[in-house]
């Protein structure tokens, strides 16, 4: 058994990024797709933690994971604003739908 | 009095007619009475004219009075020299006679219209047009140049076209106007080239001035055959105005137009004008231009007294014996009785209108009925205007004690003392015979209209005596038929004040090898200018004068009694005698046939030509229109073509491959974020592999 290092840490992350992507691309609902949005930031986090405990960089990767998180969690806030006011306006809230700058 | 004063008034009895003329024709809407004016207005013409005769016969009879300016001053044109155009004034003796006899007969038509054209619905428009024709008739008679003349004589060419088509409805009426502006315009023409010579020659208009450079020996060309030729081309206007054979034909056709205007322009003034430019050149014409002129007069005065003899409708004898009494001026002015043509011309002025006034009086009564076979008896129902006829026919006729007799008998002696000179006996002959068939013929007409039983009884029963309008002027010119007026003695014409006194034969200034002989002054530089010509000549009148006199009475004599055998005695049935002489009838009936000439040779020729010319302009002109319009069309259709498949094409096709590129393009941008994210991601990793940036 090998100890856990830094390239584990960095496919849980890939694994993680993907999974975001995938979410965010392929989900209707945007609400999904905004948890997608979440997966990927996440990711990034694990990135910056990571690198910040192999690296030799100092504590800068972990104060900006903590940023990443607060700033997550403003964007959550305002998206769900903005997911509030499109069901207003559409009664649904599925993405694809909403193509009006479309014609 | 001054003798500017003389020419303020004719300047103003110039003006005057012309005034009334816009006044009528601006103003008469608004005043449908307005020709009331221009009847007024020619009322004090006349008296001015009869201040301006007294004027003159009193105080100038032997002062000619010249009145000049310059019109257009030219400066000095290279070739011509110095060039200026005067305008002016001349009046002489025969200037205010003629004045007077203008204006008196105007004034009379003037006032005889009121009566004959009442009710017409161009009343007013037509006293314009009087107006307007005296308005030209004295710019004539007044003028002292060629100039002057020649644009008063396209006026009074114009008036007379515009008072014999009146009545334009008609189509005859509009066809003689026509024809008489048309045969006036070929007379024109020679007299326009004659003008011109003479103002190439001399460069001036004025009379007194090109006689002087005559004298002086200057001619045209410096030939005398031009000289003759100027003459002669000159004369060609009055060929024209005054009716003569070739262009007489106008003149009969003209009686479409209302009969008083028949007898103001028709008969008395304008055709007069021709005679009158014939006595202002006289002094210019060499012999044989005079010859020419002779016997055009001659054989004109022949010709038409022929056709009079046969015509049936009254204003046509008329006019025939016009043109015939025209013939006989002209032969004078040729043959060189200068005092007896301008003695003829003012006589028969009044006898003529006279008639003329007469026969509107009788169509009148017979409600438009022209007919001489409609009529008969009308003796007894109009008896002043019988006798006027009576009188005026008498004077026609030359019979003594009237005023006929001593100018007609006059210019006969002249012509046979010319006969007697020269040998050209050919012209009394015409003169005699002349004589002879007028007062046949005016006899004639006078039995048929006045005599026998009426031959339309409805006609008859309707005429009556004319109103006193019309009356007046016909007792007015009956009396200026009479003798007493010009002469003292019935019988001997030279000793009254009217040629004694008035009227004198010019001097010729023609080289003396171009004049007859009887015209050659004997010394030079010594003329009596108050006796005609040589003492030569003065004795063939003197031994022409008692043949003339019993010669005229006798033929005149005779056809008064030869019209009165036929046509009231019946003791010779006229239709027999029309059977027996049916060829020469037939050609007197048809005018000899000189209408139907010209239709056959210049009408129809002129038609044909054109006809010609209008092919040429249809196949040639219009060919050549045509075909560059065709090319241009075949040039801009393919010039369309190129456009349409070539640079429309290429401008079609940019859009459609725009369009096709935007169609595809157009599918990138679907709106779809999740899409665009998709590509994002692409992109990224394709420009990572591509570009490695590790």
């Amino acid at each position: 058994m090998e100890t856990i290092g830094l390239n584990h840490f960095l496919v849980v992350s890939a694994i993680l990024f993907s999974l975001g992507i995938y979410s965010v691309v392929t989900r209707k609902n945007a609400i999904m797709v905004l948890m997608g949005i979440e997966l990927i930031l996440n990711s990034a986090n694990i990135n910056f933690v990571a690198f910040s405990k192999y690296g030799n960089y100092g504590l800068g990767g972990q104060v900006t994971a903590l940023f990443v998180i607060i700033l997550a969690a403003a964007e959550a806030a305002i998206a769900l604003a903005i997911v509030l006011n499109l069901y207003k306006t559409f009664t649904h809230i599925n993405i694809d739908e909403i193509d009006e700058l479309n014609s | 009095m001054n003798d500017i004063i003389l020419v303020n008034i004719s300047i103003i009895t110039l003006l005057l007619p012309l005034f009334g003329f816009g006044l009528i024709i601006i103003f008469s809407k608004r005043f449908p009475k307005l020709y009331m004016a221009g009847i007024g207005l020619l009322i004090i013409n006349f008296f001015l004219s009869v201040v301006l005769l007294y004027a003159k016969l009193s105080n100038y009879i032997s002062q000619d009075i010249n009145f000049q300016f310059t019109w257009i001053d030219f400066g000095n044109v290279p070739v011509f020299g110095n060039v200026h155009i005067d305008l002016g004034i001349k009046i002489d003796n025969i200037t205010v006679i003629m004045l007077f006899v203008v204006n008196l007969i105007s004034m009379l038509v003037h006032i005889y219209s009121l009566e004959y054209m009442k009710g017409d619905k161009r009343f007013n428009r037509y006293y314009a047009y009087l107006g307007i024709f005296t308005f030209s008739m004295i710019g004539i008679v007044i003028a002292n140049n060629l100039l002057m003349i020649y644009i008063f004589w396209e006026l009074v060419g114009l008036s007379s076209y515009l008072l014999i088509g009146f009545w334009y409805e008609k189509k005859s009426a509009a066809d003689a106007s026509k024809k008489a502006f048309i045969t006036n315009r070929v007379g024109d023409l020679g007299m326009f080239i004659g003008i011109l010579i003479v103002f190439t020659t001399y460069h001036t208009f004025t009379f007194d001035s090109i006689f002087e450079q005559i004298s002086n020996g200057v001619l045209p060309f410096d030939s005398n055959a031009w000289l003759t030729a100027t003459g002669i081309l000159i004369f060609m206007g009055a060929v024209g105005k005054s009716a003569q054979f070739p262009l007489h034909v106008w003149l009969p056709d003209a009686m479409e137009g209302p009969t008083p205007v028949s007898a103001l322009i028709h008969s008395a003034t304008m055709v007069a004008a021709g005679v009158y430019l014939s006595l202002r050149i006289f002094a210019m014409l060499t012999a044989d231009a005079m010859l020419v002129i002779a016997v055009v007069g001659g054989f004109t005065s022949f010709l038409a007294a022929t056709i009079a003899i046969t015509q049936n409708d009254i204003k046509r004898v008329l006019a025939y014996s016009t043109v015939s009494q025209l013939g006989y001026m002209v032969m004078a002015v040729g043959v060189g009785a200068f005092q007896y043509a301008f003695f003829h011309l003012i006589t028969h002025a009044f006898f003529k209108s006279n008639l003329f006034l007469g026969s509107g009086s009788v169509i009148h009564a017979m409600h438009h009925e022209q007919d001489m076979r409609e009529m008969g008896g009308l003796r007894k129902k109009m008896p002043i205007t019988y006798a006027a006829f009576i009188v005026s026919s008498l004077a026609i006729s030359g019979i003594p004690l009237t005023s006929g007799f001593l100018s007609k008998d006059g210019l006969l002696a002249g012509s046979l003392a010319f006969a007697h000179l020269t040998g050209h006996w050919l012209l009394p002959t015409f003169g005699f015979l002349v004589a002879l068939m007028t007062a046949f013929y005016m006899f004639r007409l006078v039995i048929m209209t006045f005599h026998g039983e009426p031959r339309n009884k409805e006609k008859y029963d309707h005429a009556h005596e004319s109103p006193f309008v019309m009356v007046l002027p016909l007792i007015v010119l009956t009396t200026l038929s009479l003798f007493f007026w010009y002469t003292p003695n019935p019988v001997a014409p030279e000793q009254g004040w009217f040629l004694s006194e008035w009227v004198h034969t010019p001097e010729s200034v023609v080289p003396q090898e171009t004049r007859f002989d009887f015209m050659k002054t004997e010394t030079e530089g010594v003329t009596e200018s108050a006796v005609a010509f040589s003492e030569e000549y003065e004795h063939a009148m003197h031994w022409a004068h008692i043949p003339t006199l019993v010669l005229s009475l006798l033929l005149g004599g005779l056809g008064i009694l030869f019209a009165f055998l036929i046509y009231h005695w019946r003791k010779i049935d006229p239709d027999e005698l029309a059977e027996k002489l049916k060829p020469a009838y037939l050609f007197s009936l048809n005018k000899w046939y000189v209408d139907e000439f010209y239709e056959a040779t210049f009408i129809s020729g002129t038609l044909k030509l054109s006809y010609l010319l209008s092919l040429f302009d249809k196949y040639v002109v219009d060919g050549i229109v045509n075909g560059t319009a065709y090319v241009t069309r075949v040039i801009s259709t393919i010039s369309g073509i190129f456009d349409k498949y070539i640079i429309d094409g290429f401008v079609n096709f940019t859009a459609f491959l725009s369009g096709l590129l935007g169609l595809g393009f157009r599918r990138l941008q679907s709106g779809r974020i999740q899409t665009y994210l998709v590509l994002v991601i692409f992109s990224l990793i394709i420009l990572l592999l591509f570009f490695e940036p590790f």
